[in-house]
């Protein structure tokens, strides 16, 4: 057997090893949630059951906790995504010498543990409903969404600026001077240019508030998300209806994951097919007269 | 001095800088005169210039420095009857930072040592981790941006973006079906013979050490692939070809290119980790004390909010001095690693 041999094989041994140790404890987790024994276990295997499933549907929290999930994660794409763009095209023409400020300002929230984010969320908000007598405000569900989409902004904001690096500023002066208004540049130009970045910043916001704990779990005050749910359930003790209610959420954020994939592919590929099409536009325009049939 | 007047100055604060960046930059224009560039409102007109500075001055003030400074604030204030909060008695005093060094005044022993000691294994702990993460995730981050094909990277991609999404309680759940004491392993292992009492994973901390390392692992992947991916192929293999050792490749050429990757990753693995509170809570043993445990009981078990916010602005502080020691280390700028 010669090294390079030797070397594939202890590359794929490591991959292989790599992706046991990732995806083992979820799999392991998911077969749990079908066996019948009341402790959640792989070995021995008591009995195919859907019980654990059947109970979950039944459980007024857990599917209240879903519910209020769904809609955090709702309103914080509608927050989040709007903020965030704001924050990237505002990046392009702050005044230089205040741009690395900003930017320092803009990019903390990735860099602080989230805990310490609902914290001084739920602080701030707290002091601020108690002097100006709005305590109504001081709701859990909305400290959770207010304090989720202050640092998914930020990852909105990133995943817009990365677009914004290849946006030609040529085509918007092109139609200024070809009498469009400011408005209808930014709605007609630069809004259809950012659209995948839109779509790929909404997707991560939503699912990013949908798995959020640390910030969730102090923001949330006495209200109810599903992740909090579960870890209520969870420092009860260990059953397989968490694997049950496990297997759920993954099959969602799978689902989630993989409907986003193919969206985004079919985009990319109608966009190849307006190219081509453009380009035959191009080719028969600029064809000698009387190549043309 | 009276902490009536550290809200006024808080809220001041983001106001004054703001003017102070907008005078600036007036002047700078006038200086300028006919050369200076199109202004901010000429340019995307008043509806889309409104949104702008709306969203984003909501967001940075109201969403991202002021709950920060009023933390700072708070964690400075005396734990008071709501009666006397804004009364004679509320002024700013270090006490919640001095009962984190010596405990409670009516304590006999000298330093507060449980809550110092869980800080330290929380800090250091995390370092392990990241390091950790860093040794299992740079091979694969190689071999995807460097040496495999692009169908392939495409299927990687997929296989580790779908764990990546699954939330850190229930990672935490997985390890504690996999290591509880009837958990998978142990039932393996009584049945092979090898053991005849269940290891306490648990409570030995294996299992949290074990799901802290698992956590956050993708959060490496991406940050290094991402880095090493932009290093162009043919420097790998001119190395190669002057006759490199396969290491020498990659502590000369490789890591060079890749470090502002290692660094962001280095600093969100260090951050999740110090910050998780999911796996402490659930994979913890009795005795094991993480530090974010500890904050949340300051909050919702003491209904202590003053030291709550003085325990978590030393955690936030300890975040960004190793945020700064990475970019020491590495030589590199903040713009760099927040990608």
């Amino acid at each position: 057997m010669n090294t390079a041999t030797i070397n594939r094989i202890a590359v794929w041994f490591y991959i292989g090893l790599f992706f046991l140790y990732l995806f083992g404890p979820l799999a392991i987790m998911g077969i749990t949630a079908f066996n019948s024994s009341s402790y959640p276990q792989v070995y021995p295997f008591e009995g195919f059951t859907l019980k654990w499933f059947d109970g979950l549907l039944n459980d007024a929290d857990i599917v209240y906790g879903l519910r209020n999930s769904l809609w955090i994660g709702f309103l914080v794409v509608l927050v989040s995504v709007p903020v965030g763009l704001a924050a990237a095209i505002l990046m392009t023409q702050v005044y230089a010498r205040a741009r690395s400020f900003y930017y320092l300002i803009v990019v903390s929230p990735v860099l602080t543990p989230g805990v310490i984010i609902g914290i001084s969320t739920v602080i701030f908000w707290r002091e601020m409903t108690g002097a100006t007598g709005t305590r109504f405000l001081y709701d859990g569900t909305l400290m959770t969404v207010v304090a989720q989409s202050s640092f998914i902004s930020a990852y909105t904001m990133l995943i817009f600026l990365a677009r914004l690096q290849r946006f030609d500023r040529a085509q918007e002066e092109a139609a200024l001077d070809l009498g469009a208004s400011h408005p209808q540049v930014f709605l007609h130009i630069l809004l259809p240019f950012m659209r995948p970045a839109i779509l790929s910043a909404a997707a991560l916001a939503f699912l990013s508030s949908f798995e959020n704990y640390n910030t969730t779990t102090f923001s949330i005050l006495a209200d109810k998300t599903l992740t909090t749910v579960l870890a209520g359930r969870l420092r009860q003790g260990t059953t397989p209806a968490i694997s049950a209610l496990a297997v759920l959420i993954i099959a969602v954020t799978f689902l989630g994951a993989v409907a986003f994939e193919l969206v985004k592919r079919r985009e990319e590929a109608a966009k190849a097919a307006r190219l081509r099409q453009a380009q035959r536009e191009e080719d028969r325009s600029l064809a000698p007269a009387g190549m043309k049939s | 001095m009276h902490s009536s007047a550290g809200h006024s100055l808080i809220l001041a604060l983001p106001l004054l800088v703001t003017a102070g960046f907008i005078l600036f930059s007036l002047l700078e224009r006038r200086r300028l005169g006919a050369l200076a560039p199109v202004s901010f409102w000429r340019r995307n007109g008043i509806a889309i210039s409104t949104y702008l500075v709306v969203a984003v001055g909501l967001w940075t003030v109201i969403m991202i420095v002021l709950p920060q400074l009023y933390m700072i604030d708070l964690s400075l204030r005396p734990k008071l009857p709501p009666n006397q909060v804004g009364g004679p008695k509320d002024v700013y005093t270090l006490e919640n930072y001095r009962y984190f060094l010596y405990g409670s005044t009516t304590s006999t022993a000298a330093w507060n040592t449980t809550h110092i000691k869980a800080f330290f294994l929380t800090i250091g702990a995390s370092v392990l981790v990241t390091l950790l993460n860093f040794v299992l995730c740079y091979p694969l981050a190689f071999y995807m941006a460097q040496v495999t094909t692009r169908a392939r990277v495409r299927i990687f991609m997929l296989l580790l973006i779908t764990p990546y999404w699954v939330n850190e309680v229930l990672r935490a759940f997985a390890f504690r079906v996999l290591l509880g004491s009837q958990g998978v392993i142990n039932t393996i292992l009584l049945k092979l013979g090898l053991i005849d009492q269940p290891i306490d994973f648990l409570g030995l901390d294996v299992g949290l050490y074990a799901g802290l390392a698992y956590a956050y692992l993708l959060m490496m992947m991406f940050s290094l692939y991402n880095a090493i991916e932009s290093l162009d192929r043919n420097q790998v293999e001119a190395a190669r070809d002057l006759g490199a050792p396969w290491w020498y490749i990659h502590w000369s050429v490789v890591m060079p290119h890749a470090k502002p990757g290692i660094a962001s990753g280095a600093t969100l693995v260090f951050m999740l980790n110090a910050g998780a509170l999911a796996a402490p809570l659930v994979l913890g043993g009795p005795r094991t004390l993480w530090f974010t445990p500890i904050v949340y009981d300051r909050f919702y078990q003491a209904f202590n909010w003053q030291q709550g916010a003085a325990y978590a602005f030393i955690l936030l502080l300890a975040c960004i001095v190793f945020v700064l020691l990475v970019l020491r280390l590495f030589r590199v700028g903040l713009g760099e690693i927040a990608r």
